[in-house]
This record gives C-alpha cells, sequence and structure tokens, in this order.
C-alpha cells in the first residue's frame, strides 16, 4: 500500500527545475516541465550516481550533470545508446498541492 | 529431439586477433559451435592499439575495452580469463591450462599474439625493466611515472616513439636509444625520419641515436643503461620496444609446422586441419604481422572457413603506418624510395609549416608515399597505391595532394577531401578495412546520424581513430549536411552557432522562446545542448536586457560552486591576481574548521580550494567567506578564472614592469564576465615567464620597453602556445587591448569554444585586422566590453548567502521520516 504524503505546492518548484525529498528510500528528486507536470526520481543517475535533480531539464527529459547521460522523467531509463534506470515513485497533483507515493507509515516534515 | 549437437570450438588467446574472429564467426554462424575463450591476461578482451593513448592519459583502460563480460555472457561464450593454456593435445584434442580446466574441442583456434623481442643484454632480469605489451606493462609505467622518475627507452620505432611520448606526458624525463641513425627507418625516409625526430625534442625528448645498448646497470633495481661506446644513461625505468616476434609456443604444444611463426595456408588452418590460427602468431607466405589491417583480413577468412565456408581466401593487403602522436603526423605506405633507374622520386618541402612529402613513382603508377607534417591526403595516395592507377596525366600535380591534382588547376582547389568524387572501394579506416562503400552503405541503409552511430556499425574510425575526420566528412556528405557547412547546434535545430548569433542581433531576439520560434525549433523549450549556448548569446547580445535563465545553466554555474564526483561541492574565493592577507587566510581557514571542509588545496590558479562542502552549508559558507572580503572566484564559470601573476619588479631581480600590480588591475576589469568557454590570463614580469603566460587565453609578458600581449593559449590535453599579438607601452593600452580581445571573443566564439580554437578558426591576421588595424573598432569593443561589465560584476555569492536568491537550491523540499 502506498501512502500519499503531501510534500508542498508545485510553485515549490521552479518551472524546468527540480527540488529534493529526503525519504526513508534516500533522496528522491521532484522535478517540474514547462508544462508543469511533475515527476519524482529517485535522485541518483543511473550511470554513476549523479545527483539528477541538478541537471537540466528539457521537454519530459533530464540531462545528468556528471555526464550528460539523459534520463527519461516518467520511466527513469536512460536514452538510448546508454542504458540503465533509475526508479520513479508515484507522485499526483491535487489542488496544487504534490503528495509522492511511499509505503505506508511514512511522516513528513517540511523544511 | 533430434536437434545436431553444436561443435565445440576453444579459442587461445582472447585478444584483438581472436575476439575479432569470435565476432565474424558469430555474425555469420551464431548457433553453430559451443565457444570457450582462455586468455592469459586477466581482462576482457580490449584495444592493445590504444595502450598508448592510454599511457599518454588520453584514454583509460575502461575506454579502451572493446568486449565488455557482457558481450560474452550474451554471446554464450564461456570466459577463461587470467589461465593461460598450457598443454595442447592434437591427438585426444583436448587443451590444458595452467589451472588445470581441460576442455575437449572440434576446432581449435590459435590467436596467442606475440611477445616483445627482449635482446640478450645483461640486466633485463631487474626489477624496473619491462616492455610495452599489455595492460600489466602499462601499469608499471604508469607507477614509475607517478614517483616521477627518469625513463629510457629502448627502440625508436612505433612503438617505442610512443611508450617514449606517453612518459613524456605523464611528466618523466625520457632518453631514446635507437640503434640506427634516424628513428622508424622501417616506415620513414631519412628526411621525415630527421623532422620527426627534431620535433619530438623540440617537445623534450632526449635521443641516443647509433646506439647500440650494452647492458643495463643496477644491482638489485635498473639504474639505468650504457652504450657500447661508452656513454651511460642514468634511469629507474627500463622500457625496452625494439620489436615483437610471434608467439609459437601453443603452436609447439600442439606438434604445428613452425618456422617464423605458426605456419598458415590461405585458409587460415595450420598443419592440423582442425587448427586454426590468426593474427601475430602466424606466418603466411613467409611474412608476419604487427598491424591490425592484416589481421582484420585474417580473421574474416578465418571464421568464414569456420562458418563452413570452402572458398575464402586471406591475401596480405597493403599496408600503410600512422603514429599515434597528438600533433605529430607521420604516415608512410608503399615503398620508401626509389630503388632504381626506373623508379622516380617526388619531393615537396615546406620547411616554416614543417611539411615534407615524397612519392615514388613506377611506370606511372604511384607504389610509395612518405608523408610529414600534413598527412590529410595519404588516403588518397594510399588508394592510389593500392588500386595501381595510371597516374601519368596528374603526375605534375599529384605532390600538392587530391584537391590539386583533381582540380586540373591549383586554382580551383579545394580544401579537405573529395568524398563526391572518391571512389566506392577506397579505404578509409585501415585499421578495420572499412571502405567509403561500405560506410555510405551503412549510413543509408540503417538512418545513421552520428559519428558513434557509424563506429558502433561499421567499426570505421574505431580502433586508432586516425580516420575520424574522413569519416565524419563522408558522414556530412551522405546526410545532406555540407562538410563546409556549419554543424547544426544540437538536434533541436539544424542551423549552426553563427547563424543563430547573427539573427539573435538582426531580427533583435531577446529571449529563448523568441529565439527558438524565429528560427523553427524542433523542440518546445530545448535541449541541454542548446540552452546554455542561446542563454549566454542572449546575455551577450543584449547586456542590461536579457535576464539570465538559470534554469540554462549547468549546475556549476547555477548554484556558483564545482559540482564534484560525490555530489558535494569546492568552492574558491577569488585572489586578485594570487594575492591573499593573513586575514583572508584566516576567514578560510575558520571557515574550513566550522564546516569541516575536508580538502583545501592550492589551486593552478593560484588560489585556494575549498573542496567536500555539502550543498545545503554552501550560502553559510559564502557568508563567512564574504564578511572577510572574498568573494566568488567564479572557478565554476564559463567566464574570466584567474589573472595568474610572477612577483614582478616590485620583488625580482629581473622584473622589468609591475606585473602583479598589472594582473590585479586586469583581473578587477574583467572579472564577472561572461564568455563561451572559460579565460585564464597571467601576467609575468619579464621573459623569464614565471606566470607561464605564453599557454594563457590572453598573457601578457613584461619587457624593458613595455608589455607582449600574447593571445590564444592554452594548457589541458591541447597544448597550444599563444600566437604574439602587439607590444604595447602602457598599462592602459594593455586594458584596452586585452579587453577589445576579450570582447571580440565573446561576440564571435562559438559556446563551448576556447580562445585557441577561435583563433585558429578565425586566424591571427583576422584578429590583427580587428584589434590592431582597426583603431575605431577596437575602441567599440572595448567600450561594449566596459558596459556589459557595468552588469556582469556582482558577486553571485552576496546575492544567494543573504538568502535572496535562488534559496531553493539549497534546502530539500520536503524531508519524510
Ligand atoms: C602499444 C601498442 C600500440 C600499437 N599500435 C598499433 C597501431 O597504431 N596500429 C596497428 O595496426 N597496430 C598497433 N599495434 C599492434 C596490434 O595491437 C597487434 O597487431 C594486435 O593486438 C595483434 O592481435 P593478436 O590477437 O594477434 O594479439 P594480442 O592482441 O596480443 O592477443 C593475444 C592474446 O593472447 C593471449 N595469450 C597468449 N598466450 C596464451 C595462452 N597460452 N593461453 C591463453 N592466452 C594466451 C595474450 O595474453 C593476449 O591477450 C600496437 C601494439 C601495441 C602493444
Ligand atoms: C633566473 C631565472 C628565474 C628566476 C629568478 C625565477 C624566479 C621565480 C620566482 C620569484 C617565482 C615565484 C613567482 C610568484 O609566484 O610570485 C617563480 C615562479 C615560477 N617560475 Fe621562475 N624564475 C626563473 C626562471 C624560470 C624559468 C626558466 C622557468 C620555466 C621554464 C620558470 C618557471 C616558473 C614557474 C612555472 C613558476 C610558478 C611556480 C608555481 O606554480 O608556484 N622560472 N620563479
Ligand atoms: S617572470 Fe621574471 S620578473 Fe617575474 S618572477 Fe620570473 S624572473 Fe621574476
Ligand atoms: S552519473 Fe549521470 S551521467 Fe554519469
Amino acid at each position: 500500500m502506498n501512502d500519499w504524503i503531501d510534500i508542498g505546492t508545485l510553485a515549490d518548484i521552479p518551472r524546468l527545475g527540480a527540488r529534493t525529498v529526503d525519504t526513508p528510500l534516500g533522496e528522491v528528486a521532484v522535478f517540474r516541465t514547462n508544462e508543469d507536470e511533475v515527476f519524482a526520481l529517485i535522485n541518483k543517475c543511473p550511470h554513476k550516481n549523479g545527483p539528477l535533480s541538478e541537471g537540466i531539464v528539457m521537454g519530459r527529459k533530464v540531462a545528468c550533470p556528471l555526464h550528460n547521460w539523459v534520463i527519461d522523467l516518467n520511466s527513469g531509463q536512460a536514452q538510448a545508446p546508454d542504458e540503465g534506470c533509475t526508479t520513479p515513485l508515484p507522485l499526483k497533483q491535487e489542488a496544487g498541492r504534490l503528495y509522492l507515493g511511499l509505503a505506508a507509515g511514512k511522516k513528513v516534515a517540511h523544511a | 529431439m533430434n536437434s545436431v549437437p553444436r561443435q565445440r570450438l576453444v579459442v587461445i588467446g582472447n585478444g584483438m586477433a581472436g575476439m575479432r574472429t569470435v565476432e565474424e564467426l558469430l555474425r555469420r554462424a551464431p548457433v553453430r559451435y559451443d565457444i570457450t575463450v582462455f586468455g592469459a591476461e586477466p581482462h576482457p578482451n580490449y584495444n592493445r592499439i590504444m595502450l598508448s593513448s592510454v599511457l599518454a592519459g588520453e584514454k583509460t583502460i575502461d575506454d579502451i575495452v572493446i568486449n565488455p563480460l557482457s558481450w560474452y555472457a550474451e554471446a554464450g561464450i564461456t570466459l577463461h580469463a587470467g589461465d593461460p593454456v598450457v598443454g595442447i593435445d592434437a591427438k585426444a584434442k583436448i587443451v590444458t591450462a595452467a589451472s588445470g580446466r581441460t576442455v575437449a574441442y572440434d576446432k581449435l583456434l590459435l590467436a596467442t599474439g606475440s611477445k616483445p623481442l627482449m635482446p640478450p643484454l645483461p640486466g633485463l632480469e631487474l626489477p624496473g625493466v619491462v616492455a610495452f605489451r599489455d595492460i600489466a606493462d602499462t601499469d608499471a609505467m604508469l607507477k614509475a611515472a607517478e614517483a616521477k622518475q627518469r625513463a629510457v627507452v629502448i627502440g625508436g620505432g612505433l612503438l617505442g616513439l610512443e611508450a617514449a611520448w606517453g612518459l613524456k606526458r605523464r611528466g618523466m624525463p625520457v632518453a631514446l636509444v635507437h640503434l640506427m641513425p634516424t628513428l622508424m627507418e622501417r616506415q620513414l625516409d631519412v628526411e621525415a625520419g630527421g623532422m620527426l625526430q627534431k620535433d619530438l625534442t623540440e617537445r623534450g625528448l632526449h635521443f641516443f641515436t647509433q646506439g647500440q645498448t650494452e647492458r643495463v646497470l643496477g644491482d638489485t633495481k635498473a639504474e639505468g643503461v650504457v652504450l657500447a661506446d661508452g656513454r651511460s644513461i642514468p634511469a629507474d625505468l627500463v622500457v625496452v620496444a625494439i620489436g615483437i616476434r610471434p608467439n609459437v609456443d601453443m603452436g609447439k604444444a600442439a606438434g604445428l609446422d613452425i618456422n617464423r611463426g605458426i605456419v598458415v595456408g590461405d585458409d587460415m588452418a595450420t598443419s592440423d586441419a582442425d587448427i586454426y590460427a590468426v593474427g601475430e602468431c602466424v606466418e603466411h607466405r613467409g611474412q608476419v604481422f604487427g598491424l591490425v589491417a592484416p589481421i582484420w583480413e585474417q580473421a574474416k577468412v578465418c571464421a568464414a572457413r569456420l562458418a563452413g565456408d570452402n572458398v575464402a581466401t586471406y591475401a596480405t593487403p597493403p599496408l600503410s603506418t600512422r603514429l599515434k602522436i597528438t600533433g605529430i603526423d607521420v604516415f608512410s605506405a608503399g615503398k620508401l624510395a626509389a630503388e632504381d633507374d626506373s623508379d622516380e622520386e617526388v619531393v615537396f618541402r615546406d620547411a616554416t609549416k614543417g611539411v615534407y612529402r615524397k612519392l615514388v613513382v613506377r611506370d606511372n603508377t604511384l607504389v610509395g608515399a612518405v608523408m610529414y607534417g600534413d598527412v590529410a591526403d595519404g588516403g588518397w595516395y594510399f588508394d592510389l597505391i593500392k588500386g595501381g592507377a595510371d597516374v601519368s596525366d596528374m603526375r605534375d600535380r599529384l605532390i600538392f595532394g587530391q584537391a590539386f591534382a583533381d582540380s586540373g588547376c591549383c586554382g580551383g582547389a579545394k580544401a579537405g577531401m573529395d568524398v563526391a568524387a572518391m571512389a566506392d572501394d577506397s579505404q578509409i579506416c585501415g585499421c578495420n578495412g572499412v571502405s567509403k562503400g561500405a560506410i555510405v552503405a551503412a549510413i543509408t541503409e540503417k538512418g545513421l546520424t552520428t559519428l558513434d552511430e557509424v563506429r558502433a556499425h561499421t567499426k570505421a574510425s574505431a580502433s586508432c581513430g586516425m580516420c575520424t575526420p574522413q569519416v565524419q566528412a563522408i558522414l556530412s556528405f551522405v546526410t545532406g549536411a555540407d562538410a563546409a557547412a556549419p554543424q547544426a547546434m544540437c538536434t533541436c535545430t539544424e542551423h549552426g552557432h553563427d547563424h543563430v548569433r547573427h539573427a539573435i542581433v538582426d531580427q533583435r531576439l531577446k529571449t529563448q522562446d523568441a529565439v527558438r520560434k524565429a528560427l523553427g525549433w524542433k523542440t518546445e523549450d530545448g535541449c541541454a545542448k542548446c540552452r546554455p549556448a542561446l542563454n549566454y548569446y542572449l546575455l551577450c547580445a543584449w547586456p542590461g536586457e536579457y535576464v539570465d535563465d538559470y534554469r540554462s545553466r549547468f549546475i556549476n554555474e547555477r548554484v556558483h560552486a564545482n559540482i564534484q564526483k560525490d555530489g558535494t561541492y569546492s568552492v574558491v574565493p577569488r585572489m586578485w591576481g594570487g594575492l591573499t592577507t593573513p586575514d583572508e587566510l584566516r576567514a578560510i581557514a575558520d571557515v574550513a574548521d566550522k564546516f569541516q571542509i575536508p580538502t583545501v588545496k592550492v589551486t593552478g590558479g593560484q588560489r585556494i580550494d575549498l573542496l567536500g562542502v555539502k550543498k545545503q552549508d554552501l550560502p553559510a559558507v559564502w557568508a563567512d567567506l564574504n564578511k572577510a572580503g572574498l568573494v566568488s572566484g567564479h572557478a565554476y564559470s564559463k567566464g574570466l578564472r584567474t589573472v595568474k601573476t610572477c612577483v614582478g619588479s616590485e620583488w625580482c631581480r629581473f622584473g622589468t614592469q609591475d606585473s602583479t600590480g598589472l594582473g590585479v588591475k586586469l583581473e578587477k576589469l574583467m572579472w564577472g564576465s561572461w564568455t563561451p568557454h572559460k579565460v585564464k590570463l597571467a601576467v609575468s614580469g619579464c621573459p623569464r615567464n614565471c606566470a607561464e603566460a605564453t599557454i594563457k587565453d590572453i598573457g601578457i609578458i613584461c619587457v624593458e620597453a613595455g608589455y607582449d600581449m600574447v593571445i590564444g593559449g592554452n594548457g589541458g590535453i591541447e597544448v597550444r602556445v599563444t600566437d604574439p599579438l602587439v607590444r604595447l607601452s602602457t598599462e592602459d593600452e594593455v586594458l584596452e587591448y586585452a579587453s577589445a580581445f576579450m570582447q571580440l571573443y565573446r561576440e564571435e566564439g562559438r559556446y563551448l569554444e576556447r580562445t585557441a580554437p577561435y583563433v585558429e578558426r578565425v586566424g591571427l591576421a583576422y584578429v590583427k585586422k580587428r584589434i590592431l588595424e582597426d583603431d575605431a573598432g577596437r575602441k567599440a569593443l572595448y567600450a561594449r566590453f566596459l558596459f556589459s561589465q557595468s552588469y556582469a560584476q556582482n558577486d553571485p555569492w552576496a546575492e544567494r548567502a543573504s538568502g535572496g536568491v535562488d534559496s531553493h537550491e539549497f534546502q530539500p523540499l520536503a524531508v519524510v521520516s
């Protein structure tokens, strides 16, 4: 079962930008596209664990800041010819607030 | 089930020849064999050729692996790496490895390569003596280079020269001993060999030609070598690279016919019909091998035979040689010199440019070419040699290269190679034997668009990489993008950088969206390649108007610190002209203590780097540094980095001017500016040039009579020495001319193009025209620079330390526990 955890509002994340959320799974990157879609991925590039939240967001993709792998925000898949995948997490928007789907029983503290 | 049991193929030798044969075999007959590979080295198959580049620091071992372990697994190949075969029972058809493992075969392939030739010299067994053959040798050399000892390389052929150059690049003093009077005498004539020696001497190698090594000095480890004529050379590392001999051990074990190498026929089979051999271990029609091009041919034939083809036959193709030393271009093929009266030599020299060419013509055909300095036409000559074409009607123009020879008249000369005119069967990649036709076919059939794709599908330029420009030219030709036409900025647009910049100014485009709309971008919000470039171009074109888009900047420029491999950051405060004070040093020390910063290092740019700072600490670190008057050093930016200075006339007994003071003035003038790529300056107080101004983007060298300004230098991988621009007489002039050049580069340099390639692209004469010959133009450039600076000089740290700007960058959105 997932708990939907309130992590803040859309406005907290810059357009074409990202913020991070500390979770028991490790750091999660939450991205916002130009179209105000939001996605959450474990904040580790499948290549060498680069912090994806620091990358350049374009369309529904992000370019890793360390060696420029391009990762799909929806699936977490690296774009060919690179191969690898980072874990995507469920994220939903409701009435301007963002909810991250995590295994049940997690508490949240807003920074 | 009635499936035919698969045959068993055992391969001894997990190297270039063996695995190429297996690759070819899998392509032809993917399920015919169960394949087992034994390799003496504890590595997957790697590109041995590139060990030279690993040694020179241009590639890592990871970069040169050809078949990663996953490839073996996917192909169902059993690999025993690090387990050499020690015995073969050819009657029972069983091999035995050092570990005791035995494997039975139906067919056996020997691909054991060669062994370094070791002369019978006293002392060769001492620690510190190595050959240059495999990863282990390369590691040994790199270790020695780390200890910064001295090296002697014995052997002035391809291998010895590449070893010597690699060690030199790693910072070792290197001497090279060569038996013959000139270098690479098997591939180069005396004149080209002499030019090579001169160029390498200028790059700091020491040569002992006609040097017969007599013994290696030392009791417990190598301490040097002594030559027969009594000269002695101290060294802690002795590299022996005098040649190779086929490794025939396995041939002997199997009782095969052996001469210099394991004897094979045109079908690549040995004297035992079930045992094949390929690569440097074989001898074919009296010839042994040392280059990969013929070996790839052998691999093809051998694979065909193993796959059941009864007609494939091997014949050795003509060979050409290139030396893989960055910046030194050597090419040779065929005959090196006229052999009798019927041969004719045509020679071309341009001593000032360091270019030399010699062609050997026999009966109206080209039979040999030796080139030094400019080797762009090497492939064309090689084609003429291989094809035996009649060259009589271009005989007088031949020496000037393809462009001249084909054009019929020197006026119509085209730059570079003419892809359209090139025959389909002309060979482009010598290493892998890939023809123009094969590359064109792959590009059109598979719809390839990038160099990497062409490499992956055809292997062209995938081995030694020397033919990359030709492959690129063919790609551009086939995909329609004219080779001369500018390359598109990225896949979002077909426009090149210069076109986009002009459009920004001409059409007064002032936002990224406006640019993308006006120029028909294919993507809504661009990509990680074009966005930072557009952001810079707009910032440069519209200072004060365009609002910087921090989302289009790489992380370093966004958080004003350098991201490190573990995701922490480094912080480098500015030290103007390399000057600091006790108070600043105390503040830095306090910050390092307070935030438990693990590493404090002095940089090459005369300032101090705090490494390992956590992202969330950055604003507080900056605030503390700001309090002591320290501001961002922009060590992360495509902008002005440092101005390095020496002590100059204030302290030094040789100083002619106040180099430190001038450096500080330059840095105060230029800091904060954004540029296409990073910019570094240096000011030296006299021509001894302790601040190393001649490898900087802009260098000033003080002399009694004033200030020499030099431009376009670069350290790094491609070292480029600056071009002298002008001698100036006052500091104010220096500030004006340096700023004008800076602005010229800002306005015309393509994003991520350093000044060195910029100056090479536009030419020094052009820069002189803009900066020296056009006084009004220079003053206008200077004025534009000052105007732009009036918006640029805000300390980004102060803006962020206060919590005002981009505070979201430094805090997590939420913490879930
Ligand atoms: C530094 C360097 C630079 C070079 N540069 C160029 C260049 O620019 N252009 C060019 O064309 N060529 C170049 N060459 C030559 C090229 O690398 C060789 O021609 C090629 O590697 C030969 O392939 P091979 O498979 O015959 O031998 P190798 O690649 O040497 O493979 C043989 C393998 O067999 C293994 N082996 C030996 N005995 C046994 C056993 N009993 N059991 C199991 N395994 C065994 C060896 O350990 C080795 O791994 C260069 C070579 C070197 C060393
Ligand atoms: C008699 C001749 C020389 C004298 C008196 C001299 C003096 C100095 C001094 C005083 C410095 C310190 C400058 C500073 O950083 O403020 C210095 C640094 C330096 N000098 Fe020289 N120098 C001489 C010759 C050379 C030569 C010939 C070279 C190079 C070929 C050279 C290369 C350097 C370099 C690279 C530095 C910077 C070292 C560093 O990174 O700290 N010097 N020299
Ligand atoms: S460059 Fe000249 S003036 Fe400057 S420190 Fe070196 S020797 Fe002295
Ligand atoms: S860690 Fe992401 S590209 Fe290397």
